[in-house]
């Protein structure tokens, strides 16, 4: 039978938080310009502006049409090379952090937007015509009404996107970033101790996410009952 | 920007010794994910199909199980998944099983890890929908299925589950195509399907965006291919009398 052998998790457990200080940042980062894209992306696909809803429904249906993996091979290839000529950075500096982080948020967008699209459509129509009806703009209608109306609504479903996306982080692998999955990994490798290193890996990524998806399911009762 | 273009370099010798050209590659890759995919989904609907049942039934034990199995792998990272079926099972199987793995072919150790790991890793999420699918019908129908003297078994496969199966299609379908999607993560274990052989395209030939956007145009192409057999598989079982019904 396979030995066991945990000792080499307690010395690498500040290397492995640094890992996690990673994952969480590409994760608050897609999370916050993911929702702010995507609720752009939305209102863009429900305009009555042709070209508006025409070019959001291209690029939802791109991104949601490619692997994530695929996405972010194409940010660290194109991101590092349009900020070495936008920034005059040199070449070969560091800034998979910069186009993983980018990579998500866009690629986040598209499913975000397909959230808050169905959350604006729910708001009943009325809603609308009454704003309408006491002066409000389209603008202010939406901002002051629809939205927060909308946005109540959504929150269990964009926090479990937010679950999903933190779980997907794990996929900066492919660059060789260091989140929390390759720094595991990076010990596994080196104390040759992969077995260890990818079961913790697992189990910490299993509370988290389940802890999470139990709050959640809390909530949502909670909102249903309100 | 001075980049070169050259769509010819698909049709170049691969220095590998053979006549293959790299467009042998990428169809070899595009082969290994079609397969890959569709023997995963097979694997996943009949693990799916069960487990959703099972979170239905009135037995703590079997529902306990079945919530388990869901909850596991819907909140474990898929790349973790993979590397703890690729990496770490075989070290935990008894020696004779792991060592018999570890000696078969590499292409028949990452596909079978790869297949078993979006195997399951999809059957939580066909379980949820199929499980939904169930609860989501009147509870009435259990009810006169009883009342009519059947067995609970035999109310679920002759008044449930015939009725769930085809409610459920529809969510099917966007599964099927994340089933196509999840499976580029499959190139982390050196699996050569699509994704893996853009990247070691790019190696080889320093042609990167032609190979990407081969690659990226194969993804889409087998999300219209997926989406097109799902609509026409819909309207094929749709059930007369609910929205969307004939």
């Amino acid at each position: 039978m396979y030995e066991f052998d945990w000792t080499s998790i307690p010395g690498a457990l500040p290397f492995l938080w640094q890992g996690m200080l990673v994952s969480l940042k590409i994760t608050a980062v897609a999370v916050v310009f993911g929702i702010a894209w995507g609720t752009v992306l939305a209102m863009m696909r429900l305009s009555s502006l042709r070209p508006l809803a025409w070019f959001a429904a291209g690029y939802v249906n791109l991104f949601r049409a490619v692997p994530l993996v695929m996405v972010l091979l194409w940010f660290f290839l194109i991101v590092p090379q349009l900020l070495e000529r936008l920034l005059g950075l040199p070449p070969g500096a560091d800034v998979r952090l910069a186009s993983a982080m980018t990579g998500f948020a866009l690629f986040e967008a598209a499913y975000y937007s397909e959230i808050i699209r169905a959350g604006i459509q729910s708001v009943s129509k009325g809603q609308m015509a009454a704003a309408s009806a006491l002066g409000m703009t389209y603008g202010q209608a939406m901002r002051l009404v629809v939205l927060p109306q909308a946005f109540r609504n959504m929150v269990p479903l964009l926090l479990t996107q937010g679950i999903i996306l933190f779980q997907d982080t794990s996929l900066v692998y492919v660059s060789a970033l260091a989140d929390f999955f390759g720094a595991a990994y990076k010990v596994g490798d080196r104390d040759g101790r992969l077995v260890e290193l990818l079961l913790f890996a697992g189990a910490v990524y299993f509370v988290i996410c389940f802890a999470a998806s139990q709050l959640v399911r809390r909530y949502q009762k909670k909102l249903k009952t309100a | 920007m001075a980049y070169n273009w050259n769509w010819g370099v698909f049709l170049q010798v691969t220095p590998t010794g053979g006549e293959e050209s790299y467009l042998d590659w990428m169809a070899y890759g595009f082969k290994m994910t079609v397969g890959l995919s569709l023997s995963a989904w097979v694997l996943a609907l009949l693990f799916g199909a069960v487990i959703g049942v099972l979170r239905t039934v009135p037995n703590r034990w079997l529902a306990g199980f079945a919530t388990a199995w869901v909850e596991i792998f819907r909140n474990i990272p898929l790349l973790v998944q993979l590397f703890l079926w690729y990496f770490v099972l075989p070290e935990l199987l008894p020696p004779t099983l792991g060592d018999a793995f570890k000696q078969s072919h590499p292409v028949f150790q990452q596909f079978f890890a790869s297949m078993l790991c979006l195997a399951l890793f999809t059957s939580a999420r066909v379980a949820e929908q199929v499980r939904s699918g169930i609860e989501s019908l009147p509870r009435g129908q259990k009810n006169a299925g009883l009342a009519m003297g059947f067995t609970l078994p035999q109310t679920y496969r002759f008044v449930l589950l015939p009725m769930a199966f085809r409610i459920v299609v529809p969510p099917l379908t966007s599964e099927f195509l994340n089933i196509f999607k999840n499976s580029a993560v499959c190139s982390t274990i050196g699996l050569l399907e699509l994704a893996a052989q853009g990247r070691q395209l790019v190696d080889y030939t320093a042609q990167p965006y032609e190979s990407f956007i081969a690659v990226t145009l194969a993804y889409l192409v087998i999300n219209v291919v997926v989406m097109a057999g799902m609509r026409w598989l819909e309207a094929r079982v749709r059930i007369p009398g609910f929205i969307g019904g004939k």
